[in-house]
């Protein structure tokens, strides 16, 4: 039995509606528990911030185009790295750092959970073995479902629950955790050169267009009662004008659970823009979250882009491309056969560029204008936007306008004609960033029940102190300190050991990869599935009975078994 | 016993459709697999213990002996090198990484004397890629440069192209045309739709001039480029030019001539410029099983795939100067410990003769070229016969291979885990 006292904690913990109360916080064994023996562990958190450990319910960090991105741009590990000390290995990069680098930077800045944007179900073995190497965070895939041959066939003929059972048995399969679409019907186009124009664009040989394929999985998800709903990168990505590709996207979207929301629609700054070309593009957050506001079953999370050097990758391969004939940098693209695609570029966002104030206005834009912050998660999208080391920038961003007015004075000057944001005045509070960053993550996709997200009896004991008083402090007027509070922890506790302290990891750690299992009746089995068996031997360039990730990838692991009505 | 979906462990094309027969812990057949593979599974020339070399000859030593050899060697060194990787698992290569980090070595896989070149291209221009599944199901044009799949890929062309069932091809054997380009009429290239016969040498050149005829200015292109004649070039382009799907696949023919990683960038280059007209992709030829699994694991856990120097604490990687050859040409390194490659069959004299002075140890199931030159070798269970573990694919899919008898010796993991562990108790770590 280990017990842990924290004493004099400022604790801000949302989903139990504790908002700055100075209290203590109990630990044994790794769970939050009502009260420990004398013989506890005590940690004195001085009077300051303290909350459930940060989660990042979208980012791309672990798996095979992650890894691309680092090999291909050795320019971008060199733009980071640290030598091997005491607990800690040697890490690399900058915007795709290496897999050790990626969790200790998260764990410095309080982040003790993340969900992987993207995993392709063929690549699985590839992301789960990388998490194995993000040691001090408890992990999760979103499997790609956009482009997935059998589903789009089962929607095609009218059969969702077939469509349904497949999702079942690929995430039971490969260890995933939700259903993934990325420009779904997209990246099977791409297969050809080509893409999808709009929700309504039938897909080449299938036939079933992107709402087809939307409003089917988001059923199918219902049906196998995920704890996350579908999460969504819509179509059109980074197209002026795909304002409106969004707004239809979210009509389609009914209000089919009452825990969470029926759909998760990620970086969605990228999906806001006005316009017709690149000339006359202009942000169109207004009314994005006008519909966000009006349609509780939306959460969105912002992917808020930050000027600098990045690289972008995503499961999007034509939008990737055309990103290409924009940069002619470099390019890499990779299509996963049956189900889906991928590209990367490396990527610089300039103040001085109209387009990237315009991109950089709209994903502040959305987190203001969203009435309801359990419905605007915290992201960049990472590394998308701006790798995610860049939170801090944001949440006092987010925090003071008078911060924001400074850094909209250094942008491109005819950015004010294209974007609302100098004519808003909300500032953020820290229960407001506290929920963007930690509770409406873990609402969201649907891990509160497993203890994650918040401080109450029970929860895991994965917390963060930071060196910030929030009685003393204006936000308003203190940017420069909020942005040194949330880039370095005093203290990241997971599971109840500190594992970082000060910016310097304290233990090897072992990750938990958190994956569900939906029991899915014999008679919609896959695996007694004649049809489905020969079609995949026979398109497949892998065996069925090598495809499934063994047990060997996940020796941690939590996994939520469901009940599908199937 | 039958075992079925066996995977191969020889070459990057990982086949998994192995049947393999086992009687009393023995394999004694293996159905669907290439002469390579039958050759892999039945060998029988095992080492059975871990061997010093003394005076005159051999002794047997026990495991834990030469593990502390081992351990003595790589702590006592200035400038260890881990070198090659690409005959084991995935599991096996992220313990090396940490062995290296902990003494300060360099580690580098048989990359940099095969697609090393590539992988500077790749991080000059990207790679626009796919899995094999997309070409076997949408190909109608495949380009094999500078590669010989039928004697080094065996079932390259019967599993993922020319000869493979292809969902969107109806007959798809007729449908594809397949194109050879190479210095000589291989074995490929006489099963080729077009054969296109370069000089030596020309490589370059020839993709430069393809690469003017796609973007209309053919009219620069000489009547005769290293020995292709302009027509020939302008009816491979419009071929790549009507396909719906071109897949171009290439090998040390392009890796390893003159030009090198210019050639690849050129050829990257070429596949950019068609996939303006239309979907084209390109995918090296790795060959040594693994081999691309030592980039992955390399990249995820120091941040370059190959040829990566720790001497500083940090990862440091420049080939040239960080690469096994160049290392030991210059009798820099002071120790080496060899796993799961053959340097002693494949590399110049100079590396092969200051191996021989330093101390070496080989960790490997049988005797080669490199044994001759160690101090000690180490016998252990094959990876995909009788150790399992993660192999990716020459197009980046990870599969697992399995064991499929029983282990009669340690296996690389098991191994450098007992090197890793002694090394920082050593340490006091």
């Amino acid at each position: 039995m280990t017990e842990l006292l924290i004493r004099n904690a400022c604790v801000i913990d949302p989903l139990n509606d504790i908002c700055g109360e100075v209290m203590d916080i109990a630990v044994r064994d790794g769970k939050i528990v009502e009260s420990v023996g004398s013989g506890a562990e005590v940690i004195d958190a001085g009077g300051n911030l303290t909350m459930p450990g940060g989660i990042d319910s979208h980012t791309h960090i672990c798996g095979t185009k992650v890894n691309f991105g680092r090999y291909m741009s050795p320019e971008d590990m060199r733009a980071g790295r640290t030598a091997r000390q005491g607990h800690m290995h040697s890490t690399s990069g900058y915007s795709v750092p290496t897999t050790y680098g990626t969790s200790y930077r998260y764990s410095a800045m309080g982040y003790t959970t993340a969900l992987e944007g993207a995993m392709a179900p063929l690549e699985a073995r590839h992301t789960h073995e990388e998490f194995t190497h993000t040691p001090l965070q408890d992990m999760m895939a979103n499997t790609l479902f956009d482009g997935n041959w059998p589903i789009m066939q089962a929607i095609h003929d009218g059969d969702i629950r077939r469509a349904a059972a497949i999702v079942g048995w690929t995430l039971s399969a490969v260890k995933g955790f939700a259903i993934k679409l990325t420009n779904p019907g997209g990246t099977e186009a791409w297969g050809w050169g080509k893409d999808v124009a709009s929700i309504r664009d039938p897909v080449p040989h299938f036939e079933v267009t992107p709402a087809e394929i939307i409003r089917a999985m988001i059923e199918a998800n219902e049906m196998l009662n995920l704890p996350h709903s579908v999460h969504l990168h819509c179509n059109c990505l980074g197209k002026p004008g795909n304002h409106q590709c969004t707004l239809e996207t979210f009509d389609l979207v009914p209000n089919a659970n009452n825990k969470r929301q029926s759909l998760y629609a990620t970086h969605v700054q990228f999906h806001s823009y006005g316009g017709s070309s690149w000339r006359d593009i202009c942000s169109r957050s207004e009314e994005i979250c006008r519909a966000i506001n009006s349609k509780p079953q939306i959460v969105i999370d912002m992917g808020q882009v930050m000027f600098g050097k990045t690289t972008t990758m995503t499961a999007d391969g034509p939008m990737e491309f055309n990103l290409y004939r924009l940069y002619h940098n470099k390019w890499s693209n990779h299509d996963v056969e049956l189900e889906t695609g991928s590209g990367i570029i490396p990527v610089y966002y300039s103040r001085k560029n109209l387009v990237n104030s315009i991109m950089w206005s709209i994903g502040l834009e959305l987190a203001l204008l969203t009435d309801n912050p359990w419905q605007c998660i915290l992201s960049t999208d990472n590394p998308n936007g701006a790798p995610f080391v860049k939170y801090p920038e944001i949440i006092a961003l987010l925090m003071s306008k008078r911060y924001r007015n400074e850094v909209f004075e250094t942008v491109h000057p005819n950015t004010e004609h294209n974007v609302p944001l100098a004519a808003l005045d909300r500032e953020l509070t820290w229960k407001d960033i506290a929920i963007m960053t930690r509770g409406a993550p873990a609402k969201a996709l649907g891990i509160v029940d497993l203890g994650k997200g918040h401080l109450g009896e029970g929860a895991d004991a994965d917390i963060a102190i930071y060196p910030i008083n929030i009685n003393e402090t204006d936000p308003a007027t203190s940017a420069e300190e909020v942005i040194r509070a949330f880039s370095q922890t005093d203290y990241t506790i997971k599971r109840g050991r500190v594992v970082c302290r000060q910016g310097t990891c304290m233990v090897d750690g072992k990750n938990t990869t958190i994956w569900v299992d939906p029991h899915i009746s014999e008679n919609y089995s896959m695996d007694h599935d004649p049809e489905f068996a020969k079609n995949f031997d026979r398109y497949y360039t892998v065996r069925m009975s090598n495809y499934p990730v063994q047990e060997e990838y996940i020796r941690r692991n939590l996994c939520i078994e469901t009940e599908a009505q199937l | 016993m039958k075992i079925n979906d066996v995977v191969c462990p020889f070459c990057g094309c990982l086949c998994d459709d192995l049947e393999v027969t086992v009687e009393d812990n023995r394999i004694v057949a293996v159905d669907n697999g290439c002469t390579l593979a039958n050759a892999k599974f039945m060998s029988k020339e095992r080492l059975a213990s871990p061997i010093r070399r003394t005076g005159d000859g051999w002794e047997n030593i026990s495991y834990e002996e030469a593990i502390q050899y081992t351990v003595d060697m790589l702590l006592d060194a200035d400038r260890p090198l881990l070198y090659g990787w690409s005959g084991t698992h995935g599991e096996a290569q992220c313990i090396g990484v940490h062995v290296c980090e902990l003494v300060g070595g360099i580690i580098d896989s048989t990359t940099s004397v095969c697609h090393g070149p590539s992988i500077l291209a790749i991080q000059e221009v990207g790679h626009p890629g796919c899995t094999l599944g997309q070409v076997k199901n949408r190909a109608d044009v495949v380009i094999y440069w500078g590669c010989n799949p039928l004697e080094a890929h065996p079932r390259h062309m019967s599993r993922y192209t020319t000869y493979a069932d292809g969902y969107f091809l109806d007959n798809a054997f007729r449908e594809r045309k397949v194109i050879v380009v190479d210095v000589r009429e291989t074995e490929t290239a006489r099963v080729a739709d077009e054969f296109i016969r370069i000089k030596a040498g020309g490589d370059y050149a020839v993709l430069s001039a393809l690469r003017a005829i796609v973007r209309g200015k053919g009219d620069v292109v000489p009547g005769s480029v290293a020995g292709v004649s302009r027509s020939q070039l302008e009816r491979i382009v419009t071929l790549c030019k009507d396909a719906k799907f071109g897949a171009v696949f290439f090998g040390l023919g392009l890796t390893m001539t003159r030009g090198k990683y210019k050639n690849v960038r050129n050829a990257i280059e070429l596949v950019d410029e068609l996939s303006r007209h239309t979907k084209f992709t390109i995918t090296p030829m790795r060959g040594h099983w693994n081999v691309y699994g030592s980039n992955e694991v390399f990249t995820w856990m120091t941040g370059y795939p190959y040829a990566i120097d720790f001497c500083r604490g940090i990862a440091f990687y420049n080939p040239g100067e960080t690469s096994a050859i160049d290392l030991l040409a210059r009798k820099e390194c002071d120790a080496c410990l060899i796993i799961g490659s053959d340097p002693g069959a494949h590399f110049p004299r100079a590396c092969v003769e200051h191996l021989a002075e330093i101390p070496t140890v080989v960790i490997d199931p049988v005797p080669s070229m490199t044994t001759a030159l160690a101090d000690v070798q180490i016998p252990v269970a094959v990876s995909g016969i009788d150790a399992d573990g993660t192999a990716y694919r020459m197009d980046g899919v990870p599969i697992r291979v399995r064991k499929v008898i029983e282990p009669t010796l340690p296996n690389d993991r098991e191994v450098l885990k007992s090197i890793h562990a002694k090394m920082k108790e050593a340490r006091g770590q």
